[in-house]
């Protein structure tokens, strides 16, 4: 048994607290340190998922207990490649957040950094729902701490609110697991599998209320209606560089949906039947519509780039809610996407808003340095975000909707994605006109009166663009790549719907040993 | 037992929900609390309601025994939502000091304080 698959959650638990203790007052030697830790992470990840792209089911048992009475971790194709994209998005972050001085605005930023990616990597990993509870609430307490760095009024403001609003999803997840164990007796997602699929119908009514309820939770953390509100608000009103690693945050919950909605409460249990998709196609639906208008509508950029990822959910979940194989398949090639063309946006907002006199208002005004370099990296990432060619964005929403073409709501799917995607577009070309084609214009009438003003703000260096670079390159590199890309994802979504072969690498174990 | 001990889970839930939509610090503070009281005791109770049964197997009497494991689930909670709590104080009072009031819900005021700041 290889204990490389428990690495992605040890190395950043251990580095963490040596960042907090050791190295609080000196920034260097905490971005050093941080920064070793994601690269390493980033090679385990690449190796993890070497290993899983095999097609084996890897199980790690901690402790050595047998499932399902001790905590498993599982790896597969689907866990490993969501491992490497958290562990490439982190280190684009890290990249921008170092470069940009965010980190040293406040304090512990490295040290929550790492809980935050311990979080994430051992939600990915976990294949007991208990243990998805600790590793998302692991996630949450550092993505507080995360959420309110460098402080202001409305930051705080906007955290409490985040902070309250998962307080009461936690909530909500406990009561959905006890409704769980109180029905089936166990909390192993292999062996609620088995258990959930040999109930019958007339007795299953509190694992439907439990199916949904955990569909409700991750909802919340997916951002999908009608518990998206939260969104803008918190991912706007958090540090750029955050907000981008928040990105992936989003994904948690969606990744939850498709392993527990797939594998324990799949569209072939008899208990359940076709409940959750018929719940999850009209809240996504409406997701994509709330996206689409928030685009169209915001005022300032951030926001923007906010509504932006809302309706990139909302496009994901109506893949997700068709529960075929070749649904799942867009589905995660579209996570890979939104998450690096949302995190490419609040990069590059970033960038800007910290140059403008007028900060993120969508307004008029004198060009900032480096307008042109500014408006072409704003105009490949919104090219990506809003799906259109030759960026993956394109491919994903092709993809999505070449998937959804069998199905009964092929129509739905259609219309919402297309005309989603039509507002996006105007949202994203107005504001990109307006940030920085029409301040040409006012540049020119003004002259040289305000260079001095212009000069005042500090172009940014290649450090500072690159990891926003990397972001659109990797779209690009996800464009070009898509053959390997999605038949990697496809052979995924299919180990995702053998669920015989994640319940025999889980529970299997058990006899042999 | 069962009517006692569904109703404390119920009224606390009811209480907790009112407290949280009131939308002021700590009411809402209290209403999570009063939430998570809920939570816990509805988990402890998944495991049946038991009196007198330990939960250990006793290898030299045949004694009832119950569940452990929604007793560890509990424990969990409980020291989750204690540090949870502790942070949600902490990150309220940062909140109550610097916009001189309580309120959750973030108005036109913040928004104007938002557009502000980010021109600043």
């Amino acid at each position: 048994m290889s204990h490389w698959i428990i690495a992605p959650v040890v190395l950043p638990a251990l580095l963490a607290p040596i960042i907090a203790f050791v190295m609080r007052h000196d920034i260097v030697l905490a971005r050093a340190a941080s920064f070793t830790g994601t690269v390493a992470l980033a090679a385990i990840a690449v190796g993890l998922t070497v290993a899983a792209a095999g097609g084996e089911t890897f199980v790690y048992e901690l402790g050595d207990w047998p499932a399902p009475f001790g905590i498993v971790l599982v790896l597969d194709r689907l866990s490993a490649m969501m491992l490497l994209l958290t562990s490439v998005l982190a280190l684009i972050v890290l990249t921008h957040a170092a470069a940009s001085g965010w980190d040293a605005r406040g304090r512990h930023f490295h040290a929550l950094f790492q809980f935050q990616l311990m979080g994430i990597c051992g939600a990915f990993l976990t294949g007991d729902a208990f243990n998805l509870f600790v590793f998302f609430e692991v996630l949450l307490i550092a993505s507080y701490g995360l959420m309110i760095h460098g402080g202001g009024r409305v930051r705080l403001q906007a955290g409490l609110q985040y902070v309250v609003m998962n307080l009461a999803g936690s909530t909500l997840f406990l009561f959905a697991l006890g409704t769980l164990y109180a029905t089936t007796g166990t909390l192993n997602i292999a062996d609620l599998a088995v258990k959930v699929g040999e109930m019958p119908v007339d007795e299953a009514a509190l694992v439907r209320v439990a199916a949904i309820l955990l569909m409700i939770v991750f909802a919340i953390k997916a951002a999908l209606f009608p518990v998206q509100f939260w969104l803008p608000g918190t991912y706007s009103n958090a540090p750029a560089p955050v907000a981008a690693l928040f990105a992936i945050m989003t994904k948690v919950g969606g990744y939850a949906i498709i392993r527990i909605h797939t594998i324990v409460f799949g569209p072939d249990t008899a208990a359940l039947g076709d409940l959750i998709g018929t719940w999850l196609m009209p809240a996504a639906v409406v997701t994509l519509a709330v996206g689409a208008l928030g685009v169209l509508g915001a005022r300032r950029l951030m926001p923007l780039v906010s509504f932006a990822v809302v309706g990139s959910m909302g496009t994901m979940m109506i893949a997700v809610s068709a529960f075929t194989p070749a649904a799942t398949t867009a589905a995660l090639y579209y996570v890979v996407h939104s998450t690096f063309a949302g995190a490419a946006l609040f990069l590059l907002a970033d960038l800007v808003i910290s140059r403008r006199a007028a900060g993120d208002r969508l307004s008029t005004q004198v060009p900032t340095v480096q307008n042109g370099l500014f408006a072409a990296l704003f105009f490949a990432a919104a090219v990506g975000m809003a799906g259109m060619p030759p960026l993956s964005g394109f491919l994903g929403k092709l993809v999505i909707l070449d998937a959804m073409q069998p199905t009964p709501q092929m129509a739905t799917a259609f219309a919402a994605i297309l005309v989603a995607s039509l507002l996006i577009i105007v949202g994203f070309a107005r504001a990109g006109s307006t940030l920085f084609w029409k301040s040409t214009a006012l540049a020119t009438r003004a002259g040289g009166t305000d260079q001095q003003a212009q000069g005042a703000a500090r172009g940014a260096g290649a450090l500072e663009v690159a990891p926003t670079m990397a972001a659109v390159a990797a779209l690009a590199g996800l464009s070009a790549f898509a053959g390997p890309v999605t038949g990697y994802m496809e052979a995924a979504a299919a180990q995702l719907y053998d669920s015989t072969g994640y319940i025999e690498a889980v529970l299997g174990q058990g006899t042999e040993g | 037992m069962e009517v006692v001990v569904a109703s404390s889970v119920g009224v606390l839930t009811a209480a907790g929900v009112y407290l949280i939509l009131r939308m002021r610090a700590f009411p809402v503070i209290i209403g999570l609390s009063l939430l998570t009281y809920a939570v816990n005791v509805f988990l402890f109770s998944t495991g049946r309601l038991a009196i007198n049964a330990p939960p250990v197997l006793n290898k030299y009497a045949d004694v009832p025994y119950s569940d452990p494991l929604p007793q560890a689930l509990v424990l969990t909670a409980i020291v989750i939502s204690f540090g949870m709590t502790a942070v949600l104080v902490m990150i309220a009072l940062g909140a109550y000091l610097e916009a001189d009031h309580d309120r959750i819900d973030m108005g036109e005021d913040e928004a104007e304080a938002a557009e502000k700041e980010s021109g600043a």
